[in-house]
């Protein structure tokens, strides 16, 4: 191959998905508004057609554009769950937002661009990348919260989105920037060899750049923006937000960590431990007193991607695969949770307080049965795919000899099952309110699909686990 | 006095201070807000530049012409969603912010 052809076999499936971006927007543009179930239904068929593009690749390492996007098996599994969340999240919503009036085809066009970002945020091999991915993604993010425009709340939502998160942007940048200084490149192969001595300007590059990423994947102390932009923005934006830019965040934060900044192991090891151990008693606390059921997966998210920090905090291919596992688990139980979410409507108004959840087992059985299923799943009770989620993470934690993390994260879901475990109280022994509207096939099929794989998902781990270890070796 | 590397980091890093303290202590336009999200970005240019300067290296400058691109679109996106929220609820200070809590 010619030296300066890029190898644009390479990112095939991201120039799919810009190009498919690029003509579906033309496509709404001519049809107008009408065009809004087609261009929705055609971008759920290109997210699953690069989804396939994806998983189709060889498992071979490409380094594409100087080092700037490297496509290895952990890209891989991260673009794939990433892709997966997208996907799902789309088809939940099409029903939602005709009933709401709320469909636009812009929104379609918006999810495919930030799963564009998502997937150059998967594969980033330098500092450049990295931000202009992270750009791509929370750029159309903030946009997507505020789509609902003759909302307050929704707006609101889109504006405090935005604020915070150009000012974690900014931080990372600032991080980014003496990264670059002090080691004279900002590729990351560069920085891992230049940086093996923690120098002050190295350690400040440090604290910034991760107090960037921890913001994206809404760590404490950087979460403020998560509850107010889960309960204003509509709710199949919130399961979108849930999944997808998480489990890409939280992909980009591994790369950092272990690919960029594997000399300074012991500088950024306390600095996720602390965030960690905040995250997980902050989500088991706050979620406590919550009413409203997104502000409560709001927190719960929060705790759960303490829990994941864990398995970083470990610094070991056995922490990453942690990470990898928990964050596959995540998105299964996390769609099927939103999938209820999105089912709670009465006479055809979407209602999202805990208390229209009481005595659905006797309206609604199944979804009750589904429900209670994924809640003690998210409460990390065993045999259930929470319970092994949250194993391999301690596992790794107790193998590093962090005894510390695992007995205070093993404390803190204890606390946390408190709020799960109620509303399995209110769904089964309160008093039963008026029943749900009818749920649409779509959420059916998510939730039964979510709520099998979380009951039944200790049967045969094997080949999440196994892909999970051969995707987090790439990195080491 | 020669004018070194370290007096362009400690004019960025005072610039990054004021746009930081700016957002926390600002407690009456979301304007002002996003003038200091461009003061943050602006450190993080000087910064890079003054890096590439010392360093011999190009690729600094290069990032700072992204940021330079990426902050015009990012104010664009912002401005955009203040005049949506200021349609709605007919006020862009920061107390009025408030219908989520908790």
């Amino acid at each position: 191959m010619h030296p300066l052809l890029p190898p644009l076999g390479a990112v095939l499936p991201e120039l799919v998905l810009a190009l498919a971006a690029i003509v579906l927007l033309l496509v709404g543009a001519i049809r107008g508004e009408r065009s809004a179930n087609l261009v929705t239904g055609l971008a759920i068929a290109v997210l699953a057609a690069v989804f396939i593009l994806v998983l189709l690749k060889p498992a071979v390492p490409v380094v594409a554009f100087n080092g700037a996007l490297v496509i290895d098996p952990f890209s891989r599994f991260m673009k794939a769950l990433a892709l997966l969340g997208a996907t799902v999240s789309l088809i939940m919503s099409v029903d939602w937002l005709n009933r709401e009036q709320q469909n636009k085809f812009e929104y379609a066009v918006l999810v495919l661009i930030a799963t564009l970002g998502m997937m150059m945020l998967v594969s980033a091999g330098d500092l450049i990348a990295l931000y202009l991915g992270l750009e791509l993604m929370s750029l159309s993010l903030y946009v997507i919260a505020a789509i609902n425009r003759d909302s307050v709340r929704s707006t609101e939502a889109g504006l405090k989105y935005f604020v915070l998160g150009a000012l974690s942007s900014g931080m990372l940048l600032y991080g980014a920037s003496l990264l670059y200084g002090f080691t004279g490149t900002v590729n990351f192969e560069g920085i891992a060899k230049a940086a093996t001595t923690p120098t002050l300007g190295l350690i400040f590059g440090i604290v910034f750049v991760m107090a960037g990423l921890c913001f994206k994947v809404s760590a404490v102390p950087f979460h403020m923006w998560t509850p107010d932009v889960y309960e204003g923005a509509p709710t199949p934006v919130t399961a979108f937000f849930a999944t997808a830019p998480k489990v890409a965040a939280m992909a980009v934060f591994l790369r950092v960590a272990i690919e960029a900044l594997p000399n300074v192991t012991h500088q950024w090891q306390q600095i996720i431990a602390f965030v960690s151990i905040a995250s997980m008693v902050l989500g088991a606390f706050a979620a406590i007193g919550q009413k409203n059921i997104k502000r409560l997966l709001a927190y719960s998210s929060i705790g759960h991607m303490g829990f994941a920090l864990v398995g970083l905090a470990a610094a070991t291919p056995e922490g990453v695969r942690g990470v990898m596992v928990y964050m596959a688990i995540y998105v299964a139980m996390t769609l099927g949770s939103f999938a209820c979410v999105l089912a709670m409507r009465r006479n055809g108004r979407a209602v999202e307080t805990i208390d229209d959840l009481s005595g659905l087992a006797r309206t609604r059985p199944l979804m009750a049965l589904a429900l209670a299923g994924l809640m003690f799943s998210l409460a990390g009770i065993p045999p259930l795919a929470g319970f092994l989620a949250k194993y391999y993470v301690f596992l790794a934690a107790i193998q590093a000899g962090l005894y510390g993390l695992a007995v205070i994260g093993v404390l803190a879901s204890v606390v946390g099952a408190y709020y799960y475990l109620r509303i399995v109280k209110i769904m089964y022994f309160d008093e039963p309110a008026d029943a749900f509207d009818p749920m649409p096939g779509e959420l059916k099929a998510v939730l039964s699909v979510s709520g099998l794989f979380t009951v039944f998902y200790f049967l045969w781990p094997a080949p999440l686990i196994d892909a999970a270890g051969a995707a987090a070796r790439a990195l080491f | 006095m020669e004018i070194g590397l370290s007096h362009y980091l400690t004019v960025a890093a005072i610039l990054f201070t004021f746009g930081t303290v700016g957002i926390f202590l600002n407690r009456k336009n979301v304007i002002v807000i996003l003038m200091s999200v461009e003061l943050i970005l602006l450190a993080v240019n000087i910064n890079l530049v003054a890096f590439s300067a010392f360093l011999g290296n190009i690729v600094g400058q290069v990032f700072a012409l992204l940021i330079l691109t990426v902050a015009a679109a990012e104010a664009a996106i912002g401005l955009a969603i203040l005049v949506v929220y200021y349609r709605n609820r007919g006020s862009i200070a920061v107390e009025d912010i408030n219908a989520m809590k908790g």
